[in-house]
């Protein structure tokens, strides 16, 4: 594990030049440049917006700005969460070459995924905080937590990017897999509504490790509040130790990567 | 620090052959059947082979050693083990020293970023920092001749300067071990002979080389010792110009007894005076002797000669039918002797013979023995293939 971070340190060049090639050639061929990194988000707000609406109208219940905000900071994060997922279960297969031919450690594909990811979620969470602090929202002390829920979540997308980077190396059809679970799962997750709606059960759906995260942002930037305290450091926990197995394991499948890819 | 670079101790490597389950829909089963009837990691399975096998050999400071042997021979499995990508089945493989292996030329090269951001990605990828790559940055742009295309996306370069940037940024490296795997075989003719330059001047910088190519004679214009891989066995390991004829001899008795052959050439050698001899002096007179033995009754068939020099361009041939204007046949089990005067108007230098059996009209050839080497000798200093036997009579 600690071997595993100081031998990203020796290679933070190479670490680097693999995260900024991502995100150049990203941006380099588009015509839209950095609106790309609205694009995702945008789609997610409006989609939970409109989900809000219609049970504003199945309820009766009145339809307020705070709806919208609450459904914005769980979106963002969520589209980054996904995104991450996506682009790291294909990142060691989609460099074939460099994984058969040239010795260094693999772990930087999937990490070096998550943090092009992490600085398109950037771009759209300053343009919303923007947007947030004009309308009076995430002003009060406790909106600083949502640092910590972040890294929480930046270590929850690394930690399962890494393992099926892996997985996708050994066994091809784990992406087919992963698409599907990832396109589904935003029903299993709290973004277009918030867990109390299941009063007694709400348990149940705060055990997938995301969802007190993404609570808690809606607590700590729109709500003032930071609720699910236990989940939280849940989550937190959860994240640590995830990122340590997958990283052990990660190295200690890593040498038989060049033979069976 | 010691004196032994690279050190490989009965290194063997199982490999499988066919479709691994590379899949969860195949892996369930699989994992149910391996449940039942288990796994033994010692022998053999019914799809497995060694790649490599008890490969014993040691590599000193400073010394440069080539590789040769047929495709699938194990030489780029070794040199996957010996940059830490594989690991061994079996054995321990000790490395004393920064490695740098070329593997690939262009590693990691992205065609929607230009010239410049791919030396940085390419440099790094091969080991060197930023800073360092900085530092070299307008040696390595001057090396690959692409002063001007620098900042256009390599996905408009041809792929001769593709090449030619990979292969500029790999050289620039100074690593204590260099390998080198067949990246020389990249561009065009002056490109390899720079390439091949400095790469003589790495080895000449006091560091290690080790160098796997087809191009038996970069080898051996590179390194002074040699090893002969043969289905991942270690058949031979010694001077680089003995284990070159090793290598040719040993496809010639393959060859041989290749049981799908119809004619064999059994044996071709240059006589002087009734003894056979490799090294001449210009303008002798030599006879060169070509023995066939028939497996097949076959007709229309001529024998041909070929003469190349030293980069592969054939400087004479001729053949039996074109001498006489008339074709043989031969019988099973029938031998022939075919024996040809040469006068060998040659500037010093190295040669290289082939002699093969080969029918004009259906434009087969039989068979094709190995390449063989003569040398001339002259003790005027005139350079090139021709002999024009020059002399200098006025000036001077």
């Amino acid at each position: 594990m600690v071997s595993g971070f100081s031998r990203i340190l020796n290679y933070r060049d190479l670490f680097y030049m693999i995260t900024m090639r991502e995100i150049k050639i990203k941006y380099k061929q588009s015509v839209m440049g950095f609106l790309w990194a609205l694009l995702m988000p945008i789609l997610i707000i409006t989609s939970g917006v409109l989900v809000k609406l219609a049970f504003a109208k199945l309820s009766g219940s009145p339809f307020s700005m705070r709806e919208v905000a609450s459904v914005s900071v769980k979106s963002i994060p969520w589209a980054f969460f996904i995104s991450s997922i996506r682009f790291s279960t294909n990142s060691l297969t989609s460099n074939f070459s460099l994984v058969t031919k040239i010795n260094f450690p693999k772990i930087i594909f999937p990490v070096s995924a998550v943090v092009s990811q992490f600085v398109d979620f950037l771009i759209a969470s300053t343009f919303l905080m923007v947007i947030l602090f004009a309308r009076g929202y995430g002003l009060g002390i406790e909106a600083l937590f949502s640092v910590v829920l972040i890294m929480i979540l930046v270590i929850q997308s690394m930690a399962i990017g890494i393992l099926l980077s892996a997985a996708n190396l050994f066994f091809r059809d784990v992406k087919y897999i992963v698409e599907v679970i990832v396109t589904f799962a935003i029903f299993f997750t709290p973004v277009f509504y918030e867990v109390k709606l299941f009063e007694k059960w709400q348990g149940v759906l705060l055990m997938n490790p995301v969802a007190p995260v993404l609570e808690g942002l809606n607590g700590c930037l729109v709500m003032g509040v930071i609720p699910y305290g236990w989940w939280i450091l849940y989550s937190g926990v959860f994240a640590v130790v995830s990122l340590v197995v997958a990283v052990v394991l990660f190295e200690k499948i890593e040498p038989m990567f060049a033979e069976y890819i | 620090m010691s004196n032994v670079a690279i050190a490989f101790n009965a290194v063997s490597k199982k490999f499988r052959k066919g479709q691994m389950f590379d899949s969860l829909r195949d892996l369930v089963p699989a994992l149910a059947k391996l449940a039942f009837i288990g796994q033994c990691e010692r022998s053999l399975g019914k799809n497995e082979f060694w790649v490599l096998k008890d490969i014993c050999f040691e590599v000193a400071r400073g010394e440069s050693l080539g590789i040769i042997g047929h495709n699938g021979a194990g030489k780029s499995t070794m040199l996957k083990h010996l940059n830490g990508i594989m690991k061994p089945t079996k054995g321990t493989i000790e490395v004393n020293g920064k490695l740098s292996a070329l593997i690939e030329v262009g590693a990691g090269f992205h065609p929607d970023l230009t010239g410049r951001e791919n030396i940085f990605l390419n440099g790094t990828i091969l080991g060197m920092s930023r800073a360092e790559i900085r530092r070299k940055f307008d040696e390595i742009v001057a090396f690959s001749d692409l002063e001007e295309f620098i900042d256009t996306p390599v996905k408009r370069y041809s792929s001769g300067m593709y090449a030619r940037l990979g292969f500029s940024v790999a050289v620039h490296l100074d690593p204590d071990i260099l390998v080198v795997d067949e990246v020389l075989s990249v561009g065009d003719y002056v490109f390899q002979n720079k390439g091949l330059e400095k790469m003589r001047s790495i080895r000449d910088g006091g560091a290690t080389v080790l160098f796997v190519s087809h191009n038996v004679k970069a080898v051996s214009s590179l390194c002074s010792r040699a090893l002969l891989l043969d289905h991942g066995l270690l058949v031979m390991d010694g001077p680089t110009q003995e284990v070159i004829n090793c290598y040719y001899e040993k496809n010639a008795v393959e060859s041989a007894n290749d049981p799908k052959k119809e004619i064999v050439i059994t044996g071709v050698y240059i006589t002087r005076e009734h003894a056979p001899q490799v090294s001449f002096l210009e303008g002798s007179t030599v006879l060169l002797e070509i023995e066939l033995l028939g497996k097949k009754q076959c007709d229309n068939l001529s024998v041909s000669l070929g003469l190349a020099d030293d980069n592969q361009y054939r400087v004479f041939d001729t053949s039996s039918q074109r001498l006489t204007g008339k074709s043989f046949s031969i019988n099973k089990d029938e031998k022939k002797k075919f024996v040809f005067e040469l006068q060998l108007n040659l500037g010093p230098g190295s040669y290289h013979y082939v002699a093969y059996v080969y029918c004009y009209e259906t434009q087969k050839t039989y068979d094709m023995s190995s390449v063989k080497t003569l040398f001339i000798e002259s003790e005027r200093d005139a350079r090139g293939a021709a002999n024009l036997f020059p002399k200098l009579l006025e000036g001077g």
